[in-house]
């Protein structure tokens, strides 16, 4: 059975990765209970020219795909004094069925310019602003077309992520990057950052206030630019699974999962039932860590300082746990390209335990009508202003909508899991109960799927180039991190090394949510506010 | 109930004894050496309930040590305002301590230790620190300057009408009269009027010194703090003296509070050197006791919203005026 294509070849053909027998995996339909894998996914190129992409992403939305990932390229001149190409790849996704539709775009190298979607799609909007501050692709029709990762001090003129970028001149000296000004009897603005009091990421937050109300917030952040994609090219995908590991922390597993599920793709590698069974457990126990954390922190931000010593306890047991489950307290190490390694496993019972010990924090929050009152409305993000935003993860959920990558694009198919709970409201304690629900949903996972796992080492053996003769091999990973969802798309030369790899961490979409929440919210509330969306600086900023 | 009249003519008669003198000097040096204890302490208290070791109880005292020794840094565009307002509070802080009846009733000041002198003396040394946040020009300098005083407006009042409620039996607002007359007639303590004030007294206290649920004085969070807010700016040893000011308008209220209403062992004119000894170890004794619950009631609270802390200290408000209601209409049975 080989993957069909619907679209015409790009120029990056999904591999034709051939099925193991029996599409239930290994296990054989006996332990059919515990998972098997999925079909894969069908990815579709279609190359578009500029004039038509408009169009196109039209009829794609329309259709309920929703824009997970652009990327642009700039493949180096084959000859020198050539001209090098512009590659612009727009992936849309849909599931179930889990459906990827790539649209490819060429633009003129020297004038690269194409057609602004955002009057279709917010996300794109920034996508578009994102290729122009690295790559100079113009967005034509764009209706901000501010800068947005460059900060006031970046070299002028000059994109890093083409391949004549050279090596970065000096700082340059101070462009002007004024705020819009908001005016009126008695706003005042309040600027905090990006060197804040407590030991957290740089951003700098602009508020503008009434009294003590926020009519308007800006943040700007991308103070941690590391050139992280710029880091993966021309390497080999194994000697950069660190790297993908280490994009945003706390998110060890997610990226790392999103990285490998990419190079497979692209490399033709089948991964084993076990090895993505192993890969689920690594998923959920970080999730796991992460929520307790931040209910911990919500109920620190809050002044209940018992909950956060509490949650901080049960967060150390977590950590231990995972050192003893992979060797690396935040779970490094764990997947690994073509499989993973697990060095042992959680028991039933500490499972048990921890759930108890997380139910119970949740409740005495809950219970705790001061906690409860501060929680209760602060924030509010509408369905409305989650979906237009793009919004993704726990963020999403809180306000209504149920999108959730281990359901949309699974890696591994459990019968009536995971349970993806929803709350409507979309305020601070929607945000709480969603981070507790999974904490409860995690654990029933981890509960199906540890009768079946034995520590050891799954690894399929990965071929050290991709097969076929094309210039080019691509592959996408798409994964369900505890944030929420997060996009890899990889190239391979015919040689199997990297030539570019593009991350899209949900903080990207999510990060815009934030001021629209606060609108009407009050100032002292910020950092509760702020908290219970938590976003990834770094996975924001590559 | 002429008892208290008659102890304030007396002492009004005989301003100064020996042994006021050297229970004044006692209890400015006892407040000043144990506030950053009593600070400590708390912490301590706090930290072993929610399960954590705690730094220990001296850390306050470590941690004043560390910013003494430290390089002041004083932002560039402030004016006097910002570097004399510690001193205002700390002067106006030992001003209080010395007035108050911590250790004896008998303090030589005691003539000044009318219910207003320490309510305005509390508010010039909050006035202070207003103004020097205010005068860093900074936006959390401001911010933290208007909570603070959008909370003393609520608070200074609320001392005022509760200690009403307190003086209305002893027939004096002299601090000192109050205690003694309490210390004579027991009864006094035990009537509605004074459960009203003490309930008010305890919510003004909280806020006025920025505890839980009014300020979160561990907070890191910049855009939540109130009274940190305000000296955002302060480095080394201004801030040291600000942070050990803070401790001694704590210590000094709890051991008023204390005294109001449970008064016993506290040294008056005719006390001893044994007597004086006593004063202490028995305000020191309450003050631990009610800070020990003061820090074990902070670990059930979350901070309020802070539109929530109008409403709490209107609450309070009003039931200092319920107790100077009560008290007239309510007199004790003796």
């Amino acid at each position: 059975m080989t993957i069909s294509h619907l679209g015409m070849d790009a120029g990056c053909p999904a591999p034709a990765a051939t099925l193991p027998a029996t599409a239930a995996g290994p296990a054989g339909a006996a332990d059919a209970a515990a998972g098997s894998v999925p079909v894969p996914a069908v990815r579709t190129a279609i190359p578009t020219a500029p004039g038509d992409l408009h169009g196109e992403v039209a009829a794609l939305l329309a259709k309920g795909y929703r824009l997970a990932l652009v990327a642009a390229h700039h493949d180096a001149p084959a000859t020198a004094g050539g001209r090098g190409q512009i590659r612009l790849v727009y992936l849309f996704v849909s599931g179930l069925p889990d459906t990827r539709v790539e649209l490819h775009v060429e633009l003129d190298p020297d004038d690269p310019a194409v057609p602004s979607l955002a009057d279709l799609s917010f996300p794109a909007s920034r996508f578009e602003r994102e290729m122009h501050d690295l790559y100079a692709v113009r967005p034509v029709g764009h209706p901000l077309a501010r800068r947005l990762l460059r900060h006031r001090h970046w070299p002028h003129r000059w994109y890093p992520m083409r391949a004549d970028a050279g090596p970065p001149p000096p700082f340059g000296p101070a462009e002007p990057f004024p705020f819009v000004t908001v005016e009126g009897p008695g706003v005042y603005e309040i600027p905090v950052g990006p060197v804040h009091a407590g030991l957290i990421e740089p951003g700098h937050f602009r508020f503008w206030v009434v009294g003590e109300t926020i009519l308007k917030m800006k943040a700007r952040l991308w103070y941690l630019h590391r050139g992280a994609e710029k880091l993966f090219e021309g390497q080999p995908p194994a000697a950069k699974l660190p790297l993908a590991e280490r994009i945003s922390g706390d998110t060890a597993v997610g990226h790392a999962l999103a990285y490998c599920l990419a190079v497979e793709e692209a490399l033709g590698v089948e991964v084993g039932l076990t090895a993505r069974r192993a890969r689920a457990l690594l998923l959920e126990l970080e999730r796991l860590h992460n929520h307790v954390s931040d209910i911990g922190l919500l109920c620190n931000d809050v002044g209940h300082g018992v909950l956060h010593a509490h949650a901080g306890r049960l967060r150390e047991r977590l950590l231990r746990l995972n050192a003893r489950i992979t060797g690396h307290r935040l779970l490094r190490g764990g997947v690994q390209l073509g499989g993973a390694r697990l060095a042992s496993l959680p028991t039933a019972d500490e499972l048990a335990s921890i759930a108890a010990d997380a139910a119970d924090i949740v409740t005495l929050a809950l219970r705790n009508g001061m906690v409860r009152d501060r929680l209760t409305g602060t924030a509010v993000l509408t369905r409305q202003a989650a979906l237009d935003l793009g919004t993704l993860g726990y963020v999403a959920r809180a306000s209504g909508l149920p999108y959730d990558a281990r359901v949309a694009h699974p890696f591994l198919n459990l019968p009536g899991l995971p349970r993806v709970p929803t709350h409507p409201d979309g305020d601070v304690l929607g945000r709480f109960l969603i981070r507790a629900d999974e904490i409860d949903a995690s654990i029933e996972m981890l509960r199906v799927l540890l009768p079946t796992l034995a520590p050891g080492e799954y690894l399929a053996p990965l071929p050290p180039e991709p097969a076929g003769t094309a210039d080019r091999a691509c592959g996408v990973g798409i994964v369900e991190g505890w944030r929420g969802t997060i996009t890899h798309r990889v190239e391979l030369t015919s040689d199997g090394a990297l030539s570019r790899v593009k991350i899209v961490d949900p903080s990207f979409f999510n990060w815009p949510a934030l001021p629209v929440a606060l609108a009407n919210t009050i100032v002292p509330d910020f950092p509760l506010a702020n908290k219970s969306f938590n976003q990834s600086y770094a996975g924001n900023d590559l | 109930m002429s008892g208290g009249t008659e102890v304030y003519a007396a002492q009004a008669a005989d301003g100064f004894s020996a042994s006021g003198a050297a229970g004044a000097v006692l209890q400015v040096a006892a407040v000043v050496a144990g506030a950053p204890l009593v600070i400590g302490w708390m912490r301590q208290v706090r930290a072993r309930l929610e399960g954590r070791a705690g730094a220990g109880w001296l850390q306050p005292w470590r941690d004043l040590r560390k910013l003494f020794a430290k390089q002041d840094v004083i932002p560039r565009g402030t004016t006097r305002v910002f570097t004399t307002a510690p001193l205002v509070l700390a002067a106006t802080s030992l001003l209080i301590a010395a007035i108050v009846p911590v250790v004896t009733t008998a303090s030589p000041l005691d003539e000044m230790g009318d219910l207003f002198a320490v309510v305005g003396l509390l508010l010039v040394g909050t006035v202070a620190l207003t103004l020097a946040g205010l005068d860093t020009g900074t936006a959390f300098g401001g911010m933290g300057a208007s909570r603070e005083v959008t909370i003393a407006a609520l608070v200074e009042p609320t001392i005022l009408v509760a200690g009403l409620a307190l003086s209305v039996p002893a027939g004096s607002s002299n601090l000192g009269a109050i205690v003694e007359s309490a210390v004579a007639d027991p009864g006094a303590v035990a009537t509605p009027a004074a459960a009203l004030a003490f309930i008010a007294l305890i919510v003004v206290v909280l806020a006025e010194t920025g505890r839980l649920p009014v300020d979160n004085p561990s907070t890191h969070l910049e855009l939540t703090m109130v009274h940190e807010a305000m000296v955002l700016e302060y480095t080394g040893a201004r801030l040291a003296l600000v942070e050990w000011a803070s401790a001694i308008r704590l210590t000094v209220l709890l051991a008023l509070l204390a005294n109001l209403f449970v008064p016993w062992g506290i040294a008056d004119a005719g006390s001893g050197v044994a007597g004086l000894l006593v004063g202490l170890v028995a305000v020191a004794a309450k003050v631990c006791v009610l800070a020990t619950l003061l820090a074990a009631g902070e670990v059930f609270l979350a901070k309020l919203r802070l539109f929530r802390v109008p409403e709490l200290l209107a609450g309070s408000f009003l039931i200092g005026l319920l107790a100077v209601t009560a008290s007239y209409f309510l007199p004790s049975p003796s």
